[in-house]
């Protein structure tokens, strides 16, 4: 089987984790029930902020049919090949992992276009998930929206769940009902995404608490409705490798939390957050 | 302007709206993802009601209902007659079974209607 040959050494980084077959790297999934949450733009940052870091990372798109995530990271040009020519065995596994541009430690395995979802064969996609743990410190598959075989796909050979959720009443009934789901062998955490700390403190959005009271999930972070993600995602460059936005920070914060740093817990988008009372009486009424 | 507005007229900001939805759906979520807990549920209700009144096991039903600001259950269970000694067993109850442990018996919970009509009559479940 393709996916089971070694690498060849074409003199690319992000083998570390090939020098050493005995270490598993961990398998993530990305999933949210709901779509247009930013579980891709979640996926590609999170991929990023962690290959920063020095580790290799594979990002995987689950979304066949819908291939979205080369976007985010502005490869679009560079792929060739996708998911369903490794499980299909067309090509081997190291004709379609793409180079990142930005990250060399970072690799991304693209969705199939042409394709759907119920084309992929759940096992194949378990055991190719599990032949990255391999070579890779993280393997990150970005999940398509829904609960059905995509889904089951996607989560197939992951063994931890980062499940993304916007302060919505739809979107935190999904996420709920996805927890449910994925039952707890995949240790859920929570990101929650799209965060309006100015909405929270004037009470026309769900704060992070109120949010957490009902899902009661790990928090891995929170992430501002801030333009500059949109502008990222324009240029195709993912936000968390500049150096200059707090949005930045806070994935890279995530990327520190999931490789198990004691990082302070995040404080947007909360009544009682001290800076933004802070701000409040600074005359911030806006 | 209008936040101003909404505040001195004492409308609720929209996000405590949300959080109320939000409650109210999952509840009910929850519960139709659970059908093995609710036949658990109505069997023993009715073995709980049984001790009192007979009751029609085949045309009992049970069902959710958002009522405001609350998630009701409506159990609907025809009564077919009363237990002639359910007077008697309610009387001698409380030496069965002494209240829980440090609890003053005034605040045991206490069940309502089982002698009135039972029928279509909601009782609020948390």
């Amino acid at each position: 089987m393709h996916v089971l040959q070694q690498p060849q050494d074409d003199g690319e980084p992000a083998r570390d984790a090939a020098a050493a077959p005995s270490r598993m790297g961990r398998a993530f999934v990305i999933t949210s029930g709901k779509g247009g949450v930013g579980k891709t733009t979640t996926a590609a940052n999170l991929g990023t902020a962690l290959a920063r870091r020095g580790a290799s990372v594979v990002l995987v798109d689950a979304d066949v049919g819908l291939r979205n995530l080369d976007i985010v990271l502005g490869l679009e040009s560079r792929v060739k090949y996708h998911v369903l020519d490794v499980l299909e065995e067309r090509v081997s596994l190291d004709d379609a992992l793409v180079p990142d541009k930005n990250s060399p430690t970072l690799r991304l395995l693209a969705a199939a276009q042409s394709r759907e979802k119920d084309e992929v064969d759940t096992e194949k996609m378990r055991a190719l998930v599990q032949s990255l743990r391999e070579r890779f410190d993280y393997v990150i598959v970005d999940c398509p929206a829904g609960i059905e075989m995509g889904f089951r796909n996607a989560v197939a050979g992951a063994d931890e769940a980062i499940v993304i959720c916007t302060p919505e009443v739809s979107a935190v009934r999904d996420v709920d009902r996805v927890v449910g789901l994925l039952g707890n062998r995949f240790r859920p955490q929570l990101v929650i995404n799209r965060m309006r700390p100015q909405l929270v403190k004037k009470g026309k959005m769900l704060s992070v608490d109120d949010v957490n009271a009902i899902l009661r999930l790990p928090l891995l972070g929170v992430i501002a409705d801030e333009p500059d993600v949109i502008v990222a995602t324009n240029r195709g460059e993912p936000l968390a490798l500049r150096d200059d936005s707090p949005t930045a920070a806070a994935y890279r914060a995530i990327a520190a939390r999931i490789a198990g740093e004691d990082v302070p817990a995040p404080t947007v988008g909360n009544k009682a957050s001290f800076f933004e009372k802070l701000g409040a009486m600074l005359g911030g009424r806006r | 302007m209008i936040e101003l507005f909404n505040r001195l007229f004492g409308r609720r900001p929209s996000s405590a709206t949300a959080k109320e939805r939000l409650r109210l759906v999952l509840m009910s979520d929850h519960l139709s993802l659970a059908p093995e807990m609710i036949e658990a549920m109505k069997r023993d209700l009715v073995d709980v009601i049984s001790k009192y009144v007979e009751v029609d096991r085949s045309k009992i039903e049970v069902s959710f209902e958002q009522q405001d600001a609350a998630l009701a259950m409506l159990a609907n269970i025809p009564i077919l007659s009363v237990n002639r000694d359910a007077g008697d067993r309610a009387a001698s109850r409380p030496s069965e079974r002494p209240p829980a442990h440090g609890r003053p018996p005034s605040k045991r919970r206490r069940k309502k209607g089982s002698a009135g009509p039972a029928a279509g009559k909601p009782a609020a479940a948390t």
